[in-house]
């Protein structure tokens, strides 16, 4: 919402400062987004008197003027063709910087010196130029300054106004705020030239008449008041220049006095109205009902709009003429020919607005007003004072005005506790300040055991509940004078969501690896069947939510490339969707997943060459610590080129293993992993006692047969090594057709937990190993 | 034996100048498992006489603390860059290994809910799928009314969106628990924003309610205060204005003295001084009343906040894009 700091100043009676007027407004809760300062550069400028004009001796197309400034009279060069003896205009005397950085010197121009410069409405800034420079039309002294003399100074101010608070949409609910926070009278000023005998418009309940025009409300539910008046033989034209300049201080532009008045006082009592040119309604009636089947409006934007039978349409005896609270026809569109003119004044019901201006996809000011709600109880007001202007700027006069308004709704009371506004608030709030604060912004207060009664003005739709008038009492008071004391509490009831704490485990192991955490954007192309579909993506390569870490992870190593890092360690931990199995809520599982390419250290100077690459025994290794931390209690197997991990009933629930990328020449492999984070119980530890007795060491090099995996060998010498094998672990592998294919070297840790063992126990039982493996497995040693 | 303890100790006096392969044969020739000739003599002790066993014993197995002693240090020699040992130059890079970063919003929401626990408060997570009702009704927020249009929504259908804030939280926590209630709730919401150099469609938010009963305003304020302070530092200037979200009244917006200017004026700030921080309030009754709280007895506060804006302001990063880059120049900033 943008304000003219002259309108706010108006009705305050006080000159007013852009930036406290900003801080004030932002303590009451509309906080300010910009603030401009208009035409504050045209301080040096004045009105100047030009005396005489003659022809300049050297050149034909320039004048050489004789100006007086007020305090002597100077000779300067004037090109534009519009300069007249007699006249005022703008004048910029020597010394005097223009918009822009112009700096005016006394020049000779065709030999004749020139001081200073008569301005075009272009060179101040103000617009394009018509006629060459800006005569004015004022009873202001040669001397006086241009912006004393001309209502252009002035400050825009825009504020950000939240969806509660449809009053501050307009000067006056600004103005109300400001008076209460300066404790100033609100008062809104006459306009210059208005009648002042402008009657209050007649009630009726379902219909009624102004000036004999029939105005008949069919659809009360979508529009509870419509006022109309009607104001004959006024003289469409260009508005006065207050009028003009109020209008660009806010950003809107002139356009008629018709036009411009009916905007003025939107923007000043957020209160929308519509002229009608009344020779165009036929009736001339004004019928409020809903849109019937097959009827169509072109609107003022010149779309031909198709209502359907929920939106309420202002129509004249036979045919729409206006889309209730949205927008005007273009069949009864004031033109300058338009000598007669039915005004509306209307409250529209928000929902409806909401749905109409939704389903016809336009909003304008008169929309966005009535969808928050506007005043209900103030349009006989706004009514009068619009009739006033419109009168004021375009001649004619009221000859009918007629209020229909079926079921009269009174101001809601809202009871406040005064204990209670203590209670929420923390701080005692006395009765008096409580009242003060209230009637200073238009409620009306009245005591009511032990309790106020409030009446809520029409302007505030908000406040509908006790809380709602602590609000205000807290704002009025000012959230900042409220003080900042820690107080007794009790912890929450709340347990910590265990997920936590796996996540931070997993985040400690891979940071502890040196892979960074990364976070990929979840909306993607389709990957999967089991995607879930966004109803209304922004892009079709948006339009699914992911079902895996690893297209994200991809694109990122793939990005890396791009960028030339050749060395990538990511992963990370996210929700991942399918579709719900039953239902509505799409299926979330929490994932970790991880990528890692390039160099498994940093380079060295001690190492020379190529430094080592990751490969696929570097992701099984974090694959399988990930899926000891997170991963179900799972079981890492083979799975083709890579692993898979199973959980206790044989659920797929992870998979590592090189990964496809599309990957530049230079790149390394990449290696990859993915799996559910499966929160379990917490794991405790417990300390195993130390041993005190010495290990045996034993290796086994044994020759297997194709087929034959390592943990098949492993779990044999488990299994006949108990309870004195300690661990077994493979740590060489030899391939040659010499050994007979593969060989693989193991080494076994025996110990007792009570006693040294001797030499003969320990080979007992790595021969008791060395033939069940030949049973089992056909493994032999290896005679080296 | 004697003498053979003397011969090898001579024979082991060679390690000293043994290069590398020559250093090698002496190791095997010395203590090899198999034929090492220390080895053997260690075996030869049990044929011995109880009293040669305990003198030559322990002479042989000195030697052989000796010898491995000198292997080892004549080997470290020998691997040192020069050779001699004589001019190692200290100033060559040491030995580093890769390390991992977080990522910065997870520091940046860990600390937040770090702070936030010394206020009493646990951690939680919720849905990021949700319904109308979570995400909507039960937080007071009317679809027909204006203040809905603050959140352009993405559906998955059947009535299920995805979270626009992770308000819902408030209404699940508040429906499964019986106050005291404080919890900080993390978590992604999503909003059909276009992607811009401050926003995204998805996005981190974190959300925090308390709950119990005589919560006030200005418990509020102290805790927002208290976790601005911790977060930021201790004399960063808070401002609490009001505003208007549907299930919080009173309403604030929170704003923090600008971290760049420190209040004078900054393109950050826009030349306010103050930088917008998180929405916040009292919890509405009404939103009580819909999580089948009684609303005469409890009251509490909620707030909201982007932790990625604020990490945008705690490192200086200019651009919410790079937070999904995967960029490892990026992340790697911030070890």
């Amino acid at each position: 919402m943008n304000l003219s700091l002259n309108w706010l100043s108006s009705m305050l009676n006080r000159s007013l400062d852009a930036r406290e007027v900003g801080d004030l407004l932002a303590r009451a809760g509309a906080p300010v987004e910009a603030e401009e300062a208009l035409h504050q550069d045209l301080g040096d400028v004045i009105v100047a008197l030009v005396e005489k004009v003659d022809k300049h001796p050297n050149a034909d197309r320039l004048s050489l003027c004789q100006v007086n400034d007020g305090s002597s009279v100077v000779e300067v060069v004037c090109g534009a063709p519009n300069v007249t003896a007699g006249k005022k205009y703008p004048y910029a005397r020597v010394g005097t910087t223009l918009p822009g950085g112009l700096k005016l010197e006394s020049r000779k121009i065709r030999g004749v010196l020139s001081n200073g410069m008569l301005c075009s409405a272009k060179e101040l800034g103000l617009g394009v130029d018509h006629d060459g420079i800006l005569e004015l039309n004022t009873d202001a002294a040669p001397g006086t300054r241009f912006l004393d003399a001309m209502p252009l100074a002035d400050h825009r101010i825009t504020i950000e106004v939240t969806a509660n608070r449809p009053d501050l949409l307009g000067h006056k609910g600004v103005a109300r705020e400001l008076a209460a926070a300066y404790g100033v009278p609100l008062r809104l000023p006459p306009f210059p030239g208005a009648p002042t005998d402008v009657r209050e418009a007649t009630r009726a309940k379902g219909a009624g008449a102004a000036d004999g025009v029939e105005v008949r409300i069919e659809d009360a539910e979508g529009c509870p008041r419509y006022l109309a008046a009607v104001i004959r033989g006024v003289k469409v034209g260009p508005s006065p220049d207050w009028l003009q300049a109020r209008l660009r201080a806010i950003g809107a532009r002139p356009i008629n006095n018709v036009v411009d008045a009916t905007n003025y006082i939107l923007f000043e009592l957020n209160q929308p109205l519509h002229a009608f040119d009344l020779a165009r309604l036929k009736g001339p009636a004004i019928v409020v009902r809903r849109a019937k089947p097959g009827e169509r409006i072109t609107t003022l934007d010149g779309v031909v709009r198709v209502p359907d039978g929920e939106m309420t349409m202002i129509c004249d005896a036979t045919t729409p003429v206006a889309v209730a609270g949205v927008m005007g026809g273009q069949n009864s569109e004031v033109s300058s020919d338009t000598t007669d003119i039915l005004l509306e004044c209307a409250y529209f019901e928000p929902r409806r607005i909401r749905r109409t201006r939704k389903a016809l996809k336009t909003s304008t000011e008169a929309s966005y007003r009535f969808e928050r709600g506007i005043d209900l109880q103030s349009a006989p007001a706004a009514l009068r004072r619009a009739v006033e202007l419109l009168v004021a700027v375009a001649g004619g006069t009221v000859t009918g005005s007629v209020d229909v308004y079926p079921s009269p709704v009174h101001e809601p009371t809202v009871f406040l506790r005064t204990d209670r506004v203590a209670h929420l608030l923390g701080v005692a709030v006395p009765v008096g300040d409580i009242e003060r604060h209230l009637v200073s912004v238009g409620f009306a207060v009245a005591p009511k055991d032990h309790r106020l009664a409030v009446q809520v003005p029409g302007w505030r739709p908000d406040v509908t509940g006790e809380v709602d008038l602590i609000e205000e009492v807290a704002r009025l008071r000012g959230y900042d004078n409220f003080p900042v004391e820690i107080r007794a509490f009790r912890p929450s009831t709340v347990p910590d969501d265990p997920g936590e704490r796996v996540k931070d485990a997993v985040r400690r192991l891979l940071t502890g690896r040196g892979l960074h955490e990364t976070r990929s954007f979840p909306l993607g192309a389709q990957g999967s069947p089991e995607a879930v579909e966004l109803e209304n993506p922004m892009s079709a390569e948006e339009a699914y939510l992911r079902t895996d870490l690893s297209p994200g992870l991809v694109r990122a190593l793939e990005h890396n490339w791009a960028v030339r890092e050749r060395d990538v360690r990511l992963f990370e931990l996210g929700i991942v969707f399918r579709k719900p199995n039953a239902g509505k809520r799409p299926v979330e599982t929490l994932r970790l997943g991880a990528v890692v390419s390039g160099a498994r250290t940093p380079s060295h100077w001690t190492v020379s060459g190529k430094a080592l690459q990751y490969d696929r025994w570097d992701v099984k290794a974090l694959f399988e610590e990930a899926a000891a931390l997170a991963g179900a209690f799972g079981r890492v197997v083979e799975d083709g080129d890579g692993w898979k991990l199973e959980d206790a009933s044989g659920r797929v629930c992870g998979w590592a293993g090189e990964l496809t990328a599309d990957r530049p020449a230079w790149a390394a492999s990449a290696f990859g992993f993915e799996l559910d984070v499966h929160v379990g119980q917490r794991r405790v530890v417990v300390f195993a006692p130390l041993p005190g007795t010495p290990p045996v060491e034993r290796d086994l090099a044994l020759v297997l047969k194709p087929g034959v995996r390592a943990d098949q060998v492993e779990a044999v010498m488990r299994r006949v090594g108990a309870p004195l094998l300690e661990t077994c672990r493979a740590f060489d592998e030899y391939r040659s057709e010499q050994v007979g294919g593969r060989s693989v070297a193991w080494r076994l840790v025996f110990r007792a937990g009570d006693r040294t063992l001797r030499d003969e126990e320990v080979d007992a039982v790595v021969k008791k190993i060395v033939g069940t493996l030949k049973e089992e497995l056909d493994a032999r040693l290896r005679e080296s | 034996m004697r003498d053979k303890l003397n011969d090898l100790a001579s024979a082991a006096a060679e390690i000293a100048t043994a290069d590398a392969s020559r250093l090698a044969e002496l190791k095997v020739s010395l203590l090899g498992r198999k034929a090492g000739k220390l080895t053997e003599l260690l075996r030869e002790l049990p044929t011995l006489s109880h009293e040669e066993r305990r003198t030559l014993g322990a002479q042989a197995n000195e030697l052989k603390k000796k010898i491995e002693a000198d292997i080892d240090e004549r080997e470290r020699t020998l691997a040192t860059p020069s050779g001699a040992g004589a001019d190692v130059d200290g100033s060559m890079p040491g030995r580093q290994a890769w390390r991992g970063a977080l990522h910065p919003v997870t520091l940046v929401v860990d600390e937040i809910c770090e702070i936030f626990r010394e206020l009493g408060f646990s951690r939680v997570t919720g849905p990021e799928a949700e319904t109308e009702e979570y995400n909507f009704t039960k937080l007071n927020i009317s679809l027909d009314h204006p203040a809905a249009d603050a959140q352009d929504t993405f559906y998955v259908g059947q009535g299920t969106l995805l979270r626009t804030h992770t308000s819902p939280m408030q209404a699940r926590v508040m429906e499964t628990n019986k106050p005291p209630i404080r919890v900080v709730v993390p978590g992604q919401v999503y909003r059909r924003d276009a992607f811009d150099p401050s926003h995204s469609p998805v996005f981190e938010q974190l959300e925090g309610l308390a709950v119990d009963e005589g919560l006030s305003f200005v418990d509020f304020k102290a805790a927002i205060d208290y976790f601005v302070k911790r977060f930021f530092t201790r004399d960063t200037v808070v401002r609490f204005e009001p505003s208007f979200f549907p299930f919080v009244e009173p309403g604030a917006q929170v704003q923090v003295q600008c971290v760049m200017c420190r209040g004078s004026g900054c393109s950050t700030c826009k030349q306010s001084g103050f930088l917008e921080i998180m929405g916040a309030g009292m919890v509405h009754p009404e939103v009580f009343t819909r999580c089948g709280l009684d609303a005469e007895r409890y009251t509490g506060y909620a707030f909201g906040m982007g932790p990625q804006r604020i990490a945008m302001l705690r490192y200086r990063i200019p651009d919410i894009r790079l937070f999904f880059e995967g960029d490892m120049r990026f992340l790697g900033q911030f070890t």
